[in-house]
Parts: C-alpha cells; sequence; structure tokens
C-alpha cells in the first residue's frame, strides 16, 4: 500500500534564502506524522507547498501514488489537505457555523437565502463526530483560542480533509485545552486520518506522535519512531551541524558598569519573572524558540507595551518606562524585528528616518527645521555604516534589507543610546550582509554600547554574543556563556515550567 | 517562516508621484480653463476670473486645514461648522461686545484653535476615531452656533472696515489693473504659511510621518499625542480664518450655514492628489483642486447649466480624479 502524502527532492527557493533543498516527507493514513526543527528550518515552507500556498521550484508530490499538482491552497483542499495556521483564519464576528462553511453555506429557497438552519445542523453533525461540546451559533469573538481551534479543526473536517496539517496547535493553549486537543486528534486518527503536527514542544511528541521527522536549514535529517527515540536523540539531530568557528574572543566585563538592570518583569503568562542585567560593552544574545516571550520581553523594556510589574534601572537610575519616548529618554533604543512596520517609514528618505528620533536636536525655536545639519548628520552615518544608497534623499523602501537595518541601527546611533535592543537584527537580510551585520555589532560593543540581540537562529546567538540568556514560556530558563553548545540552549529552550520542577506560579485562566 | 521579502522597486518615478498627480491635475485645470473660454466668451473676462478666485477662497483655506489633518492619517468633518462657529465667534466679540477688530479678528482665530486642540484631544488621548471625533464636533459646534446668536445671523455694520477683509483690494490699489480680492490674497498667505509648516518644520515632517507609519513615529520616541492634538490645532485656527473670510464677505455671522463644506474641502484636496490614506500630499495639489471645483462650477453657471447638475459633474470629477491616481499608481 503507498503512503497516504509522499513529497520527494522539493526545492523552494526565496529571494536571498534556500528555504527548502531536497526535502523528504511522507504520511500514512491514521498516522500523527511530528515535523521537527529549529526556526527557519523550513518545516512551514514544506508543508505551505503540501496546502497549496507556495508552489515548490521542483520536486514531486504524490497523494496515494499518484503525482499531484498543488498550484492553489483551493487545489489542495480539494484533493483532501486542510492546513490549520499558527495564526488562525477565522472572522471573529461570525458564529462557529458561519465560518466553517464560509463561502460554502447552504441554500434555500432555489438559492436565493441562506438556509441557517441546514448551516447549524451541519455543523453540528461535525462537532458531534469530535465529541464537541459546542454550540454552532457562538461568536467566535466569544470563544477561547483553544475552542477557536477546535472550530479550524472542524471546519477542515468539513472539506472531508484526509491530510491535517497543525502548525503549532498548542502554543497558546492551556494543559487542560491540550489534552481536549490530543482527543480529539486521536479521534482523527483512528478514523484513518494522517496528521502531520509542526511543534517544537518535545514533551508532547512522545504523547501523540507516531513518528518524527527532523529537518535542519531546509534539509530533511531523518526520520525515527517517536516512542523509542530519546529526547536528546532528536536535539542533537536538530542542532548537528557544525558551527562556522569564527568566534571572537570574549572580552571580560566583569569590571564594566552595569548600565541596564531589569528587576522582576511580568505581563500575563508572556513575561514571568525577568530579571537581567546588561553591561556596558556587552551584548547579551536571547535565545528561545518563537512565542518564548523575547520580543514581549524587549518591548516591554523598551515601554512599547505595558509590564504589570517589575523595575527598569539604567546607570544605576530607576527610570519609570511608560512609553517609548521614556525610554528613548532613559537612552534605550529599539530595533524591531519588522523593520518596515516598527522601525521605518518606507516613503520617506534615509535622512529623515535617521533623524526620525532625534528632529528636536534639528529644529529651531520656532520649529523650523535645519535641513543642512540634518542632512550632514545623514550622510556622516551613510559613510560610516557603508549605507548602499544613492544619495540621502533615497526612499528608504528603495534600500536592501541590509541597508534598511543600518539606516535604523543609524537612528539610534544619531539619538546616542547606550542601549541598543537588536531583535532579529538580521532577518530578511541575505548572507553578505549578515557578516556585515555581526562586526558592526561588534564594533559598537568595543566603543561602550550595552547590546541585547534576540535571534532565532543559534549559530547567530553564539556567534554574536558574549553571553547567552534563554527563555521559554515567558521565563528566563538560564543564563550560558558565550562558549555554550547549541544543545544546551536547546534544552534551556524547551525546559518548561512543571519540568523545572519550580512552584508554579501560573497564572490561571488568562488565556481569553 | 518569515515572510517573503517583496522585490523590491527599483523605479524611482513614484518619488516623484506627487508632482505627476500634480501635474495631471493642472492640466486637468488647463483644459477646463480652455474649454470653459472656447464655449463662452463671458468666461475669460476678468470680472469672471476674480469670481471665481473669489469663490475659491472659503473653500480653500478650508481644505487647507483638512490637507494637513488628511495627511496626518486623519479626517476632520468639523472644518464648515467650525468655521460657522468662528464667524459666530468673531460676531459676538465685535457686534455684541463692540471690541475692535484687532482683538475681534485674533479672538475668532484662537477659537478655532482651541476647538481644534479639543478634537485633537478627543482623539490623541481618548482615543476616539477621527471620523467619530470630528462628526461629533461638527454638530457640536453646528448647535452651538445657533445656540449663541438665537439662530438669527449677526451683521458686522457696526465693525467699519470688517467686510475690507474679504473684499477689499489692497493689491487693486497698488495695481488697478488686477483687483485681486483681499480673501483670495488671505487664501493665498494661508496655503504658503501651511506648506512652509508642512515642508519645514518638524511638525510638518511628523505630519507626513504620522500619516505614512504612526507606530514606527511612536517607537522612535516621539510623543505622538502631542503632535496630533497641535495638527487638530492648527488646522482649527485655518478655520477661524475661514469664519473671518465668509463673515467679512457676507458681512454677518450666518449660523445656519457651514455644514457641507467640509465635503467640497476634502473633494478640493483629493482631487488634488492627497491620499486619503494619510502620509501623502501637497499643498500645492489642494489649491489646484479648490480651483477644479469653482472653476467648474462657474463655467457651467455660465453655460447655464442646472446648478443640479453641477453638483453631478462635481461628483464625476472626484472619482475620476481619484481612479486616475489609481491607474497611475498601478501602472509603476
Amino acid at each position: 500500500m503507498s503512503a497516504l502524502v509522499e513529497m520527494s527532492n522539493v526545492d523552494k527557493s526565496f529571494p536571498g534564502v534556500r528555504a527548502l533543498a531536497g526535502a523528504h516527507f511522507d504520511l500514512q493514513a491514521g498516522e500523527v506524522h511530528a515535523l521537527m526543527g529549529e526556526n527557519g528550518a523550513g518545516k512551514s515552507t514544506l508543508m505551505k507547498i503540501l496546502a497549496g500556498v507556495y508552489t515548490p521550484d521542483s520536486g514531486e508530490v504524490r497523494l496515494d501514488g499518484q503525482p499531484v499538482r498543488l498550484d492553489t491552497p483551493r487545489a489542495a483542499q480539494d484533493a483532501g489537505i486542510s492546513i490549520i495556521h499558527q495564526e488562525l483564519n477565522l472572522m471573529p464576528h461570525l458564529t462557529a457555523a458561519q465560518n466553517i462553511f464560509i463561502g460554502r453555506e447552504p441554500k434555500s429557497f432555489g438559492g436565493w437565502l441562506l438556509d441557517e438552519q441546514k448551516l447549524n445542523a451541519d455543523a453540528a453533525e461535525i462537532f458531534a463526530s469530535m465529541n464537541l461540546k459546542l454550540d454552532p451559533r457562538a461568536v467566535i469573538s466569544t470563544l477561547t483560542i483553544a475552542r477557536q481551534q477546535l472550530v479550524e479543526i472542524a471546519k477542515a473536517l468539513s472539506f472531508r480533509s484526509r491530510v491535517l496539517i497543525m502548525d503549532e496547535p498548542t502554543a497558546a493553549l492551556n494543559d487542560a485545552e491540550i489534552n481536549d486537543l490530543f482527543a480529539v486528534i486521536a479521534k482523527l486518527k483512528a478514523e484513518g486520518t494522517g496528521i502531520v503536527y509542526i511543534s517544537h514542544k518535545l514533551d508532547e511528541l512522545k504523547r501523540i506522535a507516531d513518528r518524527v521527522t527532523v529537518m535542519r536549514d531546509g534539509e530533511y535529517v531523518g526520520t525515527v519512531a517517536a516512542a523509542d527515540t530519546p529526547v536528546d536523540k532528536i536535539i542533537s539531530m536538530m542542532v548537528g551541524r557544525t558551527l562556522s568557528s569564527e568566534k571572537s574572543i570574549v572580552p571580560d566585563h566583569t569590571a564594566a558598569e552595569i548600565v541596564l538592570e531589569v528587576k522582576h518583569l511580568n505581563r500575563g503568562s508572556e513575561i514571568r519573572d525577568v530579571s537581567l542585567s546588561l553591561r556596558r560593552g556587552e551584548v547579551l544574545g536571547f535565545a528561545g524558540l518563537m512565542g518564548a516571550g523575547r520580543t514581549e520581553v524587549a518591548r516591554a523594556i523598551f515601554g512599547a507595551d505595558p509590564i504589570e510589574s517589575g523595575e527598569i534601572f539604567v546607570h544605576g537610575k530607576k527610570v519609570d518606562i511608560r512609553r517609548p519616548q521614556d525610554a528613548v529618554r532613559a537612552g534605550i533604543g529599539y530595533l524591531s524585528e519588522d523593520r518596515k512596520h516598527f522601525g521605518l517609514i518606507t516613503g520617506m528618505d534615509v535622512r529623515n528616518n535617521i533623524a526620525l528620533a532625534t528632529m528636536s536636536k534639528f529644529t529651531s525655536p520656532v520649529g523650523v527645521l535645519d535641513e543642512g545639519s540634518m542632512r550632514d548628520a545623514a550622510v556622516g552615518y551613510v559613510g560610516q555604516l557603508s549605507i548602499k544608497t544613492p544619495s540621502d534623499s533615497q526612499e528608504v523602501r528603495l534600500l536592501s534589507g541590509g541597508n534598511q537595518q543600518k539606516v535604523v541601527i543609524a537612528k539610534w546611533l544619531l539619538r546616542d543610546c547606550d542601549v541598543l535592543i537588536f531583535d532579529e537584527p538580521t532577518r530578511g537580510i541575505d548572507v553578505g550582509a549578515k557578516s556585515e551585520i555581526y562586526k558592526l555589532l561588534a564594533e559598537l560593543a568595543s566603543k561602550g554600547k550595552a547590546i541585547i540581540v534576540i535571534s532565532s537562529e543559534l549559530p547567530e546567538v553564539l556567534r554574536v554574543s558574549h553571553r547567552i540568556a534563554v527563555m521559554c514560556e515567558g521565563r528566563l530558563t538560564g543564563f550560558l556563556s558565550a562558549q555554550a553548545s547549541q544543545e544546551e540552549i536547546m534544552h534551556l529552550a524547551t525546559q518548561r515550567a512543571g519540568a523545572a520542577g519550580e512552584t508554579s506560579t501560573r497564572p490561571q485562566g488568562t488565556i481569553q | 517562516m518569515s515572510t517573503v521579502t517583496e522585490p523590491v522597486a527599483k523605479s524611482v518615478s513614484s518619488r516623484f508621484s506627487g508632482a505627476h498627480h500634480r501635474l495631471l491635475a493642472f492640466s486637468g485645470l488647463i483644459v477646463l480653463l480652455v474649454g470653459f473660454s472656447l464655449a463662452s466668451p463671458n468666461f475669460m473676462q476678468t470680472t469672471n476670473i476674480i469670481n471665481i478666485l473669489q469663490a475659491t477662497s472659503v473653500n480653500g483655506v478650508l481644505a487647507v486645514a483638512a490637507t494637513i489633518v488628511i495627511i496626518s492619517g486623519g479626517i476632520d468633518l468639523s472644518v464648515g461648522t467650525l468655521m460657522t462657529f468662528c464667524s459666530v465667534i468673531g460676531g459676538v466679540l465685535m457686534t455684541y461686545w463692540g471690541l475692535p477688530m484687532v482683538i475681534g479678528v485674533p479672538g475668532a482665530i484662537l477659537a478655532g484653535a482651541a476647538s481644534g486642540t479639543v478634537s485633537g484631544l478627543f482623539i490623541a488621548k481618548l482615543k476616539i476615531p477621527p471620523f467619530i471625533s470630528t462628526l461629533g464636533m461638527m454638530l457640536i459646534y453646528k448647535g452651538l452656533s445657533l445656540a449663541i446668536c438665537g439662530a438669527k445671523p449677526i451683521y458686522f455694520t457696526n465693525t467699519a472696515g470688517f467686510a475690507q477683509i474679504s473684499t477689499g483690494s489692497l493689491i487693486g490699489q497698488v495695481i488697478p489693473a488686477v483687483p485681486i480680492p483681499n480673501g483670495v490674497l488671505i487664501l493665498f498667505l494661508v496655503a504658503l504659511l501651511l506648506a512652509f509648516i508642512l515642508g519645514r518644520t518638524v511638525l510638518g515632517r511628523f505630519i507626513f510621518a504620522m500619516g505614512s507609519n504612526e507606530e514606527a513615529l511612536r517607537l522612535s520616541g516621539v510623543n505622538i499625542a502631542r503632535w496630533k492634538v497641535a495638527v487638530y490645532a492648527v488646522a482649527g485656527a485655518v478655520c477661524g480664518v475661514a469664519g473671518i473670510l465668509i463673515a467679512s464677505r457676507i458681512n454677518s455671522a450666518q449660523p445656519s450655514i457651514g455644514q457641507g463644506y467640509e465635503l467640497d474641502a476634502i473633494a478640493a484636496v483629493v482631487i488634488g492628489g492627497t491620499s486619503l490614506s494619510g502620509g501623502r500630499g501637497t499643498m500645492l495639489g489642494t489649491m489646484i483642486g479648490a480651483l477644479i471645483i469653482s472653476v467648474v462650477a462657474n463655467g457651467l453657471r455660465i453655460l447655464s447649466v442646472p446648478q443640479e447638475w453641477q453638483i453631478v459633474v462635481t461628483g464625476s470629477i472626484i472619482i475620476l480624479a481619484v481612479y486616475t491616481d489609481i491607474l497611475r499608481r498601478r501602472g509603476t
């Protein structure tokens, strides 16, 4: 009997990135097959190809042994393949039943009117088949994330899907909700549905997966049986690449002044009792899996999002940071992972973007801008950071990712910030520009800036950091030296609250 | 997965998109002028051209106010009734209280700035969307205007020279051949001042930045709320100028007018190529837009087209102007 799904030699490139290179995957009917790998390993890309979201550059996809072309999500759906994305795609103001049958509503009166009764009855039938007690008339926004996810699964089932792809389905769920989800998965599996389960949570695999396929850097690493493979083996498969060994010598910071100190930062389940300190000239790497709370901590320190409790000290003085302007005044700059939305005004030119945080410097008492000195400042940084742009009056949207990132860096350098928080500084930047950014980070540190670098790429964290902080589920699970191995980081990054043996202070029912 | 980086457009044509659209609007204006001149010998007469300019002055000033708000990513529906409210305040100061013009006129403009500040606070501090805030304020100004003067017009018969503010002609005194009324001169000066603010001051820079990407500006440590209030306050002051202009032209504060003017103002802004989604636009464009509206109204009147059809034509021009903008942007 041939496999339900067979993907072989799948290649896929995006501009500047090779996402998949000769990837393999197969799925049997009635199987839960976990797909694992670090962020950026190519799991989601591979599954989006199966779901018809992306078209592969080359390679073959077979269903029941027959080659198929899945050019659109619709084609995949017709072939019985459904994907449940990490971000749910439900319309919050419609009911569960309306969401499930959107675009396929049963009609009455010769197709002129919607048959709401049949709609609800059909939805109720699907819910019953899942052993799920849920009112089809419930408005989505009133449901918990967990229940919304179950509605997504019901929607997938309504397409008579034989293949169900779940991308990190438990990321936002509590333990009871995870149990409910697993019960539904077990039932689907028993009925012969093949389930692809993408997750970072190693402990879950043991509970529900039959097989595990590990990917790394867009390539297939191997497939093992979930039950009798030790977790350590899976981790080493995930990180097992050799590191490019141009690691600089870590300077001794122990005598340097503590520039930034954060004490007992808290917000709901996203940030739990995070404390850290950062010295002059130090680069602190922030490692962790997606959703570990690294960006949340950075944004909280910067005042972009509120905190519930905690204290922040800059140069030993307590600062009250409620808004970004407070943080900027205290000398903290934040470089977002999403440059285009949070870092740059892409329709404005290089000059104005560099001056954005420092406008008052270039303003006369009546508010008139001194374009001349603004230009001088911008041109200075264009040269200093070798920003490739025809002139400082070029719109930043026309620059490459690496040069855009440099513009944001210039903005904070001009502001003379002592603390710089880089959130995924090399995301969307090609390889050549990456090493330039790394060099820049080292230079900034040697000039006395205190730097936090958040990165999902372990080699990057290991390469740029002097010290590494690891987060998991909103908690700082530990600090490591720059000599740490990827395995050590992964252990801390997957060390969940229960496993750490700490008394659970997990807030109850915070999931809306 | 990280999102796919979109291929970066290599063309720089959009850098000049504003100029491009202005050129388009400007050619449209020329075509209209030539067309009406050919259709009627009465069109290209000095008195008629002056009529057109005079008719543009009030809407033009309101459009200036609307322009800065729209570029900042907001909208102001209250410019028309705020204008009326300011002219009523002027009437109260000068006619009811008998204060001289040097107090009455700045007083009315200040009232506009204060009112704009209130709208700005609702929007920036209470986070009420601009559309709703200014819709509410539009009705509030209208009601207040009627209440203050008991729904009766206030005449400026005791304030000598008040009518001259709008209808007199300083230019005509110097060059008798071009008796351009002061109202037009004031429009020109207001537009010039606001163009300067937009182009050369930190407020102007933040207006564009806010309209393009407010979050990035906030994360650069800029106090968004303060600047947003400033935008509406300045717009309010400009509405105050419009209030003085219209009151002077009809030598009275008419409490029942004003509603509907905001739509003409927004129409002028849009025809002038300012994007309703913010971040893009020019004063020059708005001036051309305001002129197009007046020229169409005037030209059609000269050709004896009934007023109801004039309105239909104006509506069509708005749609045409925005559609050409969409076509152009799709093209690049």
